[in-house]
């Protein structure tokens, strides 16, 4: 008997009933879509993570000053008085081995107005070397030059979707706009970089330190202090090197101190395997629904079996094998679950189209071969059991099967 | 070998016991009996006499305890499931009393089936299941399903799937016994037409006048054979035929 043959009466055993075999297809439908659809959210988060802490730029390491506001005295404690990150402590990391630039900066929320528009941007006052260790190019313009932050020139240099809230389609460069009522002239618009995290990283204005600091903030701390490494290989221990002389500084000890050091490799390997163990817990939440599906071929192969057992002893009586049984059987829970893979991965693949939770996920290629390879097995396993039953039946009792 | 007829099956001192111990029924006790190519044989007998272990025996789907069956000159004893599902394909045409016909299943598709577990091409198949619903007077029906037809047509389509092998033997268990009388009628018509165009058949029944038909009649009776009254002989016309045409 031909494989061809064996397929037909298989297809025919299925069609015989057509919703319970629908439905039984629905279980492992559901099962393989949400392996797939799973594992790409999954995916997804940890790809939005790590998009968003790489463009920190690979090879920076951020100096976050902590405990309390600017010029604050509020975190007193017994030991160690907080103490301001200064442009000194940024001057003094500067000789660090293997440091390529140090860019102090001060930030703030301010009102930034042309014409008529106006907006709120996240202005930073900084050096030059800001924005090669913030991974930003341009779009238009130029960078504001040390000359210019030497000589506290009123100029700024926007992001992208600041740029277009105020100008439109027109072009900003030598433009003044108002930033908290001062007059700034925009000499650069940087190139778009996306969101990052909560807030859109091209909703900002970069000027140069000490004009911010003369205008707005004061000369009290420094918000952060962004260290670019000479390569990502060497961050590691710059990172070691600025942390103690930041202590030495300061005179404290880890336990107390007023800085925090972040470099996006750190927190990239934190937020990866963070995101890894998410994805795995989701594919195995998803496997779950696939094993559930799986012991519903078994079920409904089983009562197919039982009802069909006369056919069976028919069959049997005018020349079947067991192994021809067997084989319609097993083909009959394969064509279930293979249908239900196939229709599982269509599911899935829909399903990445759209967002999430708040995640775009990313579908994972390897899943789609896995989650049909998978469902194809679990037709074998889970139909093995009711198609052994059918080919070991006795024809003659088979027969008298009412 | 002298001219005599080829034995098509032949039972030694067949024993059959079911069950073990206290429970022990013993359904065949030693039976004996040859069957020659062209017979027409009826085995009858009361409920429970036997003749349904007898059926299930010369049809191999079931083995004797003890003693021997060949069929067709081969020794069923050694055989494996696959090995007896291959003799049940090859030598043996079953009608049974239910019709077992696969429901879904076109009356062609119905007696196509034993040509696809034999292996045979599509094409083959189509031929020679036509043929045999020609010479059972169902070529106009041949498309419809099981449950368009009635139970005499049905009978008829099964009588074709049992014959489109060409089988050593056809074998029928009770064929009339969910058929009317005038249906009854034109299905024992068509054994005597098969078996004058030299169709060996047993015919299992507990109908005198079904009985009447067959060129042998056999008694069975608590698992013996009580009685075996030879009408004409194997090679002669069936007793009843009242047409002496054979349908080409």
């Amino acid at each position: 008997m031909s494989p061809a043959q064996v397929f037909r009466f298989a297809l025919a055993g299925l069609a015989a009933n057509k919703l319970r075999s629908a439905l039984t297809t629905l279980g492992i439908l559901i099962g393989v879509g949400s392996v797939i659809l799973l594992v790409a959210v999954g995916n997804g988060s940890s790809q939005s993570v790590q998009n968003a802490i790489s463009s920190l730029g690979t090879s920076s390491i951020t100096v976050l000053h902590t405990e309390g506001a600017v010029g604050s005295t509020s975190a007193t404690t017994a030991f160690a008085e907080p103490q301001n990150l200064t442009v000194q402590d940024a001057q003094a990391l500067a000789s660090v081995q293997g440091v390529a630039s140090v860019s102090p900066a001060v930030s703030a929320s301010e009102t930034l107005s042309y014409g008529a528009s106006s907006d709120s941007a996240s202005l930073t006052g900084t050096y030059p070397s800001y924005f090669p260790a913030e991974d930003d190019t341009l779009s238009a313009g130029a960078y504001f030059t040390t000359q210019e932050v030497n000589t506290a020139q009123d100029v700024v240099v926007l992001g992208s979707e600041a740029a277009s809230d105020l100008f439109g389609t027109a072009n900003p460069v030598g433009k003044s706009v108002l930033l908290a009522g001062i007059p700034f002239t925009v000499v650069g618009v940087l190139a778009e970089k996306g969101a990052s995290g909560l807030s859109s990283a091209d909703n900002t204005a970069v000027a140069p330190l000490t004009t911010v600091q003369d205008a707005l903030t004061g000369f009290g701390t420094l918000n952060d202090v962004i260290v670019l490494a000479k390569s990502a290989a060497l961050v590691d221990t710059v990172e070691g090197e600025i942390t103690s002389i930041l202590d030495l500084r300061h005179h404290e000890t880890a336990a107390d101190a007023d800085f925090e050091v972040l470099s996006a490799s750190s927190l990239l390997s934190t937020a990866s395997s963070t995101a890894h163990t998410f994805t795995v817990l989701l594919g195995a939440v998803a496997a779950i629904s696939l094993l559930v599906g799986g012991i519903g071929i078994t079920n409904i192969m089983l009562v197919t079996v039982t009802e069909r057992t006369r056919e069976i002893g028919i069959r049997k009586a005018i020349g079947a094998t067991p192994g021809v049984i067997l084989a319609q059987f097993l083909t009959e829970a394969t064509l279930l679950s293979m249908i239900g893979g196939a229709l599982g991965v269509l599911a899935g693949l829909i399903g990445t189209r759209f967002q999430i939770v708040g995640v775009k996920p990313v579908l994972v290629p390897l899943s789609i071969p896995l989650a049909l390879g998978v469902s194809v097995l679990i037709g074998l396993i889970f139909g093995g059991f009711p198609a052994n039953r059918a080919a070991g039946m006795r024809p003659a009792d088979a027969l008298r099967y009412e | 070998m002298t001219g005599e007829p080829h034995p098509v099956i032949r039972l030694v001192s067949v024993v059959k016991i079911y069950g073990t111990g206290e429970a022990a029924v013993q359904a065949l006790r030693g039976v004996s009996l040859d069957v020659v190519d062209r017979d027409y044989v009826a085995i009858m007998g009361a409920s429970g006499s036997g003749k349904s272990t007898m059926m299930n025996i010369i049809g191999c789907l079931d083995v004797p305890g003890e003693g021997e069956f060949l069929i067709d000159g081969i020794d069923t004893s050694s055989l494996d499931e696959q090995q007896l599902a291959m003799v049940r394909n090859r030598k043996i045409g079953f009608v049974f009393q239910a019709f077992n016909l696969i429901p879904r299943m076109t009356a062609l598709q119905n007696v196509e089936l034993p040509l696809s577990y034999a292996g045979l091409k599509s094409a083959e198949r189509r031929h020679r299941a036509e043929a045999a619903l020609r010479l059972v007077g169902l070529a106009e029906r041949m498309h419809s399903q099981p449950k368009q037809l009635s139970g005499g047509q049905q009978q008829r389509v099964a009588v074709a799937r049992a014959l489109v092998t060409a089988p050593a033997l056809i074998l029928a268990d009770e064929p009339t016994g969910n058929l009317d009388t005038k249906a009854s009628q034109d299905l024992m018509e068509v054994f005597d037409r098969l078996n004058a165009a030299g169709r060996t058949i047993v015919l299992i029944t507990h109908e005198a006048d079904v009985a009447a038909h067959a060129k042998r009649a056999i008694q069975v009776q608590d698992g013996r054979i009580v009685a075996d009254r030879r009408v004409t002989a194997p090679g002669a016309l069936p007793p009843l035929l009242t047409q002496p045409t054979v349908p080409s």
